[in-house]
């Protein structure tokens, strides 16, 4: 789970890690009931899962009261990465010295957590020179391990401490709230030399969701995306306009990408996981069938494990009950095979033995490309 | 873990063994929905199940097999060295301490949704106590023809020498099934899993059939996210593994920041990114393979 950056910093906050003075609105009326506390130069922040948002024009800095309802207004409006925002942030400025990075992350090779830290900041992390990366233990870490990383940064004075408790503090973070990542760049150095966090990126390990009951309020996922999770279903809306349906994650991947290679754009990816049976298949299908942009599906199960026949049985349900109209290329081999190919023949459903047959008629279905 | 872990030796034994082919496995979680269900068609395949364990179910019996309420009660007169978990992710990391401490060498942990931290103390116990985790999040461990510890069917592959290491689990049927189809066997086949944190990573798997000269060849089926394909390649640089090696990596059209089913199934920036893995293939010259279906005839191209 990725939090908004105004989450990232509630929690920061509650870990004592600085953040500019800052406030939220939601509309308009909100935005009336804290513009008079404000302390002008603000900088206004679009709330956005997506990065990016400073080139997409998402952050804007605002010098006058008067501008302020124009530019919130602006910010609202403004989808980047096909994304809008539901709340803006609103902080004021702060007089910086200079900007560093730092990161902590779950090193998934490694099986620790490793720090990042610049003193350029500000950046995208790829693009971010002379690193320091060093592998650390959120349970063990030191005031001199902090302090270590701080010198390797040239640190020093004020600016040395400030950094390093940061680091110990942020560690405490992940700990606590087991992130896979807790990033804030840019890192300020204000004129007094303490730092100050401008941005905040947290990742939350979604599986310890179960033990975190304080983070559900930050959980904001879709009705349809709740729905296909109640079922046990993994779901990710895509940009296209065919629905990828499958029992298992990396075969679902995997047809996501024989369709694109084939011409083919997906619009939804969704794995029921194990067990294919009537009532699972009919799910996926009912997920499917809210997403309107949807022109066709694609199922593509396992073969041999599958009784073929219960999935026809559940596509012809899904026809019958008018809940599914587009066509449905499928790839199911396995038990039953023919029995369930005369079941789907006066439906719009087509049986194929391998993807590749069902992907190459599938692609040529006029109303894609439409 | 500096001494060799000798993978065939406790799944299969030596011959001359008295259980040579027919070592005792012990289920946690054996009462379970998943866990029943798997126990039976783990022993259709023939897999020795000699006990279960679920906590509070001890004196019970799951299809005349023992349940006991620990691995501790359960593994007094068996002496068995291979655990199969099945328990909810929540019981995971108290599951696995039992098994350690119990004789267990062995863990094939089955659960989805394990937490990273559980994950982590869990692989640490093992190693420090000299045991090795397959998972979380994996299909298991087959040797065909000899048995299965977890839940992949049994169709899809068949006794031979390639070795099949895989982050995804129906990938590795889907895989495993269109080389048997072409007729080449497999002498294991490994589900990594799909969590970010892996007891047995690709490096680890490929240690465990480096020496052996049944292996002729290896199959690796990867996916988007983390560096394990990286650092592999790093591992068959470093080490002059000779082995023959097909590639296959699935979600080169993901979009980024997107979960794909897996936990471990995300990209970040180039981190985790498809092209990242494919590049690094080509640099040792390993075949990646586009489509599943396409391993076995690049895999045979390779073996001519």
């Amino acid at each position: 789970m990725k939090l908004l950056e105004y989450q990232g910093k509630e929690l920061f906050t509650e870990h004592d890690i600085a953040v500019p003075k800052s406030y939220l609105a939601r509309n308009q009326s909100e935005l009336n009931q804290i513009a008079d506390k404000l302390q002008f130069p603000v900088v206004l922040k679009s709330q956005l899962t997506v990065g990016g948002r400073g080139k997409a024009g998402a952050i804007l800095k605002c010098m006058k009261l008067e501008d302020l309802a124009p530019k919130f207004t602006e910010l609202l409006n403004k989808e980047v990465k096909g994304e809008l925002p539901k709340v803006i942030l609103i902080e004021e400025a702060v007089n910086i010295d200079k900007e560093l990075y730092l990161s902590l992350f779950l090193n998934r090779g490694k099986r620790s957590y490793s720090i990042i830290s610049s003193a350029q900041g500000g950046m995208d992390i790829e693009s971010v020179e002379n690193k320091v990366i060093q592998d650390i233990s959120i349970t063990g870490l030191t005031q001199s391990d902090a302090e270590n990383i701080a010198k390797k940064l040239n640190l020093d004075g004020v600016t040395a401490k400030s950094f390093s408790n940061i680091v110990i503090k942020l560690a405490k973070l992940v700990r606590e709230k087991e992130a896979e990542l807790a990033e804030i760049n840019p890192l300020a150095i204000l004129k007094d030399g303490t730092c100050l966090a401008l941005d905040s990126k947290i990742i939350i390990d979604d599986n310890s969701l179960f033990r975190h009951p304080e983070l559900r309020k930050y959980v904001q996922i879709s009705e349809l995306q709740e729905q296909a999770e109640k079922s046990g279903f993994s779901f990710v809306e895509l940009d296209g306009n065919i629905a990828i349906i499958g029992n298992g994650a990396g075969l679902v991947m995997s047809t996501l990408d024989i369709v694109t290679d084939a011409g083919g754009k997906p619009g939804a990816f969704l794995d029921f996981g194990g067990g294919a049976t009537t009532e699972t298949i009919y799910k996926a299908l009912e997920v499917i069938s809210k997403l309107s942009k949807i022109k066709a599906i694609l199922v593509n199960l396992f073969g041999g494990i599958v009784r073929t026949d219960l999935v026809a049985q559940a596509i012809l349900n899904a026809y019958q009950d008018g809940m599914i109209t587009v066509p449905i290329y499928a790839r199911i081999s396995g038990a039953e095979s023919e029995k369930s190919k005369k079941m789907l023949s006066n439906s719009n459903a087509k049986l194929y033995d391998t993807v590749e047959e069902a992907i190459s008629s599938l692609v040529q279905y006029k109303e894609l490309s439409k | 873990m500096s001494k060799k872990f000798d993978i065939f030796d406790i799944l299969v034994g030596k011959p001359g063994d008295t259980d040579y082919g027919n070592k005792p496995v012990i289920i946690q979680g054996i009462t379970g929905n998943f866990g029943s269900v798997h126990t039976r068609l783990m022993r259709e395949y023939g897999t020795n199940i000699v006990a279960g364990v679920t906590p509070n179910k001890g004196g019970q019996t799951f299809e005349g097999i023992p349940v006991f309420d620990s691995l501790k009660d359960a593994n007094k007169n068996f002496g068995a060295k291979i655990s199969g978990i099945f328990v909810p992710a929540p019981f995971f990391l108290s599951a696995v301490k039992d098994a350690v401490n119990n004789g267990i060498k062995l863990l094939v942990a089955i659960p989805e949704h394990v937490p990273v931290r559980d994950a982590m103390e869990a692989l640490e116990y093992a190693q420090t106590n000299g045991a090795k985790i397959i998972g979380p999040n994996t299909p298991g461990v087959i040797v065909p023809s000899v048995n299965k510890i977890g839940i992949m069917p049994s169709q899809p592959f068949t006794k031979g020498s390639t070795a099949v290491f895989s982050r995804s689990g129906t990938l590795m049927y889907e895989v495993s099934y269109h080389l048997s189809r072409q007729g080449i066997g497999q002498q294991i086949a490994l589900g990594i899993g799909g969590d970010p944190i892996n007891g047995t990573n690709l490096i680890e798997a490929f240690e465990l059939i480096g020496d052996r000269d049944e292996v002729e060849s290896v199959v690796v089926v990867g996916e988007i996210g983390g560096d394990a394909e990286e650092s592999l390649v790093q591992y068959i640089e470093k080490t002059g593994f000779s082995k023959p090696v097909v590639a296959y990596v699935a979600g080169r059209s993901a979009p980024k920041e997107k979960r794909m089913g897996h936990a471990g199934a995300i990209v970040y920036g180039n981190y985790g990114s498809a092209e990242s893995k494919i590049s690094s293939y080509s640099k040792v010259n390993i075949p990646v393979a586009k489509r599943p279906a396409e391993v076995p005839s690049i895999l045979l191209k390779l073996m001519k």
